[in-house]
């Protein structure tokens, strides 16, 4: 007797997915679980952990951040090489605004948010009329000569830096506002990217001579995604200048680049969610990496390299697949 | 000082012109982008370093073997990495780029930088031309970009598998049509690619020393001699390599040498607002939009 | 001539390199005419709906539509003043439910405006259009992913994305391929209506027995350039075509 493996929904997703869930406890925590058991345990982690893991925390979040949101470039069909262009502008701005102007961290952070954002996204506007690749050189180039400019013109401090910031009201405080925010913006990018706006976001990703054809002004959509995502990008800068109470050249570093393309490849791109869990998994092990330093941007380039050739849908996928379906052997009827 | 900044410009063209030669050969004639570019040239110049300390070996023949194995991890990175992901820009970026990093900052962790890393130049000769001393080397760099871009024009435009690289750029469908096989000319062309750039290590290391961040600089620079001059149009290369340069250059010498980086990110910028396809760049309206 | 004009290509080119797509067209396409366009393949019969939809720029010439000069105008633009478009190569979003393809179309700006205010439920609109071009509606076949769709569901749906833009003007690239008559016949009474509401309709078509019931008149193009142009019956007896057509003895 010949068998094959078949794989179905389990039958608990099914009896979930439509209204009558709300009848059953069991299926309303199949749904719930996913999604309240993680940010339940983000929230109350810090107040079980020591500072040292805390601040693993705290980078968790802002990696977390920069994933999300390049994921969400991604699935705009925008594949962007410089995260560390939206976090070392929002870095910056708040830097530049703490320390010329002596504004405190609950203005200048969230001002460096928008600014940061504006001041990528009319940066990047030249490039967004251009094949995908272009977007792509562009913003790995840009890090790399702002980090020469700065050392050579040397403003805002140059090759020193700005030191002395304000710092955020210490322990968990900053923690709980930095996972706020990753909360929030997972959650909201998950919903946005599944309404009809999302679709045509993605729409533009898969087709755009398609969506041109529906009268959508797809340049206009994708600035705004470009706005989003840099404004994310530069609010974990603008968080980690108050949290470092400095800003200098190596907030364009590579790494804010790599790491999160790295987690959301790991994760699984184009699923939100993905980028977080990559980062969740990559940081904290990065963290244990330290010892090798330099070393570890090798680590996340040949993690990339794996797994965009092995595993491209990424471990989130994987994990889904399992929750939602099972696998079983059955006979293949002649 | 005008004639001798003159002069520098010129060889400054040509360097950033044999920088460019083979990342526009790779990308732009075979649309294949190889972003460990920089990393190739940096490591075919290590490895040159370390036959001849190690080994013992003669540096042509160094610089040779460098040549060859670099083209062979060129072919081997398409072989097994950008094979898979073909096609799909993103995974073609991010992988490339990804190899590129890890081979840079493996170099970086080893820690080998420091001016006992460079490689020897053809002669120590210098030459007086217009009020200033022009070493050989750079002599040398003029006159080899000169007989590999003409090489490679003729290359292009006279032999068979020139003539196919130019059609897997044009129209990749159609060439496979013809017979043209498109995978066993994907890796060759990056393999070229990648023998370029150890070339242009050979030539232009000898002007400095060895270092991880170089490999950064020069996809920088390649990166943007091709994309002012427009992907896969070697005369393009030519004429941003010079406007570049001279640019480079002129802003050295008359406004300060920190200037320098943001004149050629402007012009970047400048030429992608005004002319996306580039100045000599070959693609049509439709494909090259989005 | 008393009805209007509503769009007018005046001696449009395009010229790629060395080869003129289109040569110095010029025609006239009057409000509420079911003009057929017709011609060997590539005659420039696609290049001149890229043109007049914006898709492509014009090397020269003007296009005039309702009054207004749209030549090289953004083609989005183009959509939101009223001409709508299908493409001959169908490339619908693959792993999307076939409804959800039309969701796209929905958003547009156009429908807004046109709607006065958009759509509430895109979903069930989505699905009425659907079932109007022929998707049966009991069996369900607007929630399949449109990847599994056969190429004759899959140009309905594409002319469903179309309508939904409530065009004006509505150009129709080669739909009939690919249909099976019983599909050419469930799609011509949507055609048909659209005409009785006063839409301006251009199609490009091969299969010519089924263009010439409906169309009003035909214009025919060889190498980007205009031979013919009339009534079925007057285009038919030309010279010119039969030799585009079918060759000549020389």
């Amino acid at each position: 007797m010949k068998k094959r493996r078949e794989r179905i929904d389990r039958g608990i997703k099914v009896r979930s997915e439509d209204i009558y869930a709300l009848c059953s406890w069991r299926e309303m925590l199949y749904l719930a679980g996913p999604r309240v058991l993680p940010a339940a345990v983000f929230l109350l982690l810090p107040l079980f952990l020591g500072v040292y893991w805390q601040k693993v925390m705290l980078s968790v979040a802002v990696f977390a951040l920069l994933a999300m949101s390049w994921d969400m470039l991604a699935q705009s069909g925008m594949i962007s090489l410089g995260q560390a262009l939206f976090f070392g502008m929002g870095a910056y701005v708040s830097g530049v605004l703490n320390f010329y102007f002596g504004l405190p961290p609950w203005i200048t952070i969230p001002l460096a948010t928008a600014l940061g954002g504006a001041l990528c996204t009319i940066v990047l506007l030249p490039v967004l009329r251009l094949r995908g690749i272009y977007f792509s050189m562009v913003t790995l180039i840009i890090p790399l000569m702002l980090v020469r400019i700065i050392e050579a013109t040397k403003i805002f401090g140059g090759t020193e830096g700005l030191s002395g910031m304000t710092p955020l009201p210490a322990g968990l405080i900053e923690v709980y506002l930095v996972t706020g925010v990753f909360l929030a913006v997972l959650f909201g990018l998950r919903r946005l990217m599944e309404t009809d706006y999302g679709l045509v976001l993605k729409g533009i990703r898969d087709n755009d001579r398609s969506v041109t054809n529906a009268g959508i002004n797809i340049y206009w959509f994708k600035t705004q995604a470009l706005f989003i995502s840099s404004a994310i990008g530069a609010f974990a800068g603008a968080f980690m200048t108050h949290i470092y109470m400095f800003v200098g050249m190596p907030v364009f570093a590579l790494d804010y680049s790599i790491l999160p393309i790295a987690a959301a490849v790991v994760g699984g791109v184009g699923t939100t969610a993905g980028a977080a869990l990559g980062a969740v998994l990559l940081v904290p092990l990065s963290e244990a990496l330290r010892g090798i330093g330099g070393l570890r941007i090798v680590m996340y380039g040949l993690f990339l390299v794996v797994f965009i050739v092995a595993v491209p849908e990424g471990l989130f996928d994987y994990i889904q697949r399992k929750y939602h379906q099972m696998e079983r052997w059955v006979e293949i009827d002649k | 000082m005008f004639a001798g900044t003159l002069v520098f410009a010129l060889i400054n063209s040509f360097i950033l012109i044999l920088l460019a030669l083979g990342f526009n050969l790779t990308f732009g004639i075979s649309g294949v982008a190889n972003f460990a570019y920089g990393a190739l040239y940096v490591m075919s110049a290590y490895m040159s370093w370390a036959m001849m300390r190690l080994l013992s070996l003669p540096f042509w023949a160094s610089a040779a073997v460098s040549i060859a194995i670099t083209m062979i991890a060129g072919a081997l990175m398409y072989r097994f990495v950008l094979l898979r992901v073909r096609g799909q820009a993103l995974s073609e970026v991010i992988a490339t780029f990804s190899i590129g990093l890890a081979i840079l900052e493996v170099f970086r962790y080893l820690g080998l930088v420091g001016f006992e890393y460079t490689l020897p130049v053809f002669s120590g000769e210098s030459f007086m031309i217009a009020g200033a001393y022009v070493d050989m080397q750079r002599i040398a760099v003029v006159l080899i970009g000169l007989m590999l871009v003409l090489g490679l024009w003729l290359f292009t435009h006279f032999t068979p598998l020139g003539l196919a690289f130019r059609g897997i750029a044009q129209d990749e469908r159609t060439a496979l049509t013809f017979g043209i096989d498109s995978d066993r000319l994907g890796v060759l062309s990056v393999s070229f690619g990648a023998g370029l750039a150890a070339v242009a290590a050979t030539i232009i290391i000898p002007l400095g020393s060895i270092a991880p961040d170089e490999g950064y600089d020069v996809l920088i620079k390649a990166l943007a001699v091709c994309i002012i001059g427009g992907l896969g149009s070697t005369g393009g290369v030519i004429v941003a390599g010079f406007i570049i340069g001279f640019a480079e250059r002129f802003t050295d010498t008359y406004i300060g040498s920190h200037w320098t980086m943001i004149v050629s990110l402007a012009a970047i910028l400048l030429v992608l607002a005004i002319k996306p396809s580039g100045l000599f760049g070959r693609q049509k309206e439709l494909e090259e939009r989005i | 001539m008393s009805t209007p004009v509503t769009l007018r290509v005046e001696n449009i080119s395009k010229i790629f390199g060395r080869v003129a797509a289109v040569d110095s067209l010029s025609c006239e396409v009057r409000r509420g005419e079911l003009l057929g366009i017709i011609g060997p393949n590539g005659s420039g019969k696609t290049t001149l709906v890229n043109l007049i939809t914006g898709f492509v720029k014009p090397t020269s010439g003007r296009i005039i539509y309702d009054g207004r000069d749209i030549t090289g105008a953004a083609p989005h633009k183009i959509v939101c003043l009223g001409i709508s478009r299908t493409f001959q190569m169908v490339r619908p979003f693959y792993q999307l439910p076939a409804f959800k393809n039309m969701i796209i179309p929905l958003y547009s700006p156009r429908v807004r405006q046109q709607a006065g205010g958009g759509y509430g439920d895109r979903d069930a609109v989505a699905l009425d259009l659907l079932e109007e071009v022929g998707f049966e509606r009991d069996a369900h076949v607007a929630y399949k992913p449109a990847g599994t769709l056969p190429q004759g569901y899959l140009k309905r749906l594409e002319l469903a994305k179309a309508i939904a833009l409530a065009p004006d003007l509505l150009i129709l690239d080669e739909l009939f391929s690919g249909l099976s008559l019983a599909e050419v016949a469930s799609v011509v009474p949507v055609i048909e209506k659209l005409r009785a509401a006063g839409k301006t309709i251009i199609m490009i078509e091969h299969r010519l027995k089924e263009l010439f019931r409906i169309a009003d008149r035909i214009m025919v193009l060889n190498y980007g350039r205009k031979i013919a142009e009339g009534t079925a019956a007057e285009v038919m007896e030309s010279e010119e075509v039969k030799k585009a057509y079918l060759g000549s003895e020389e």
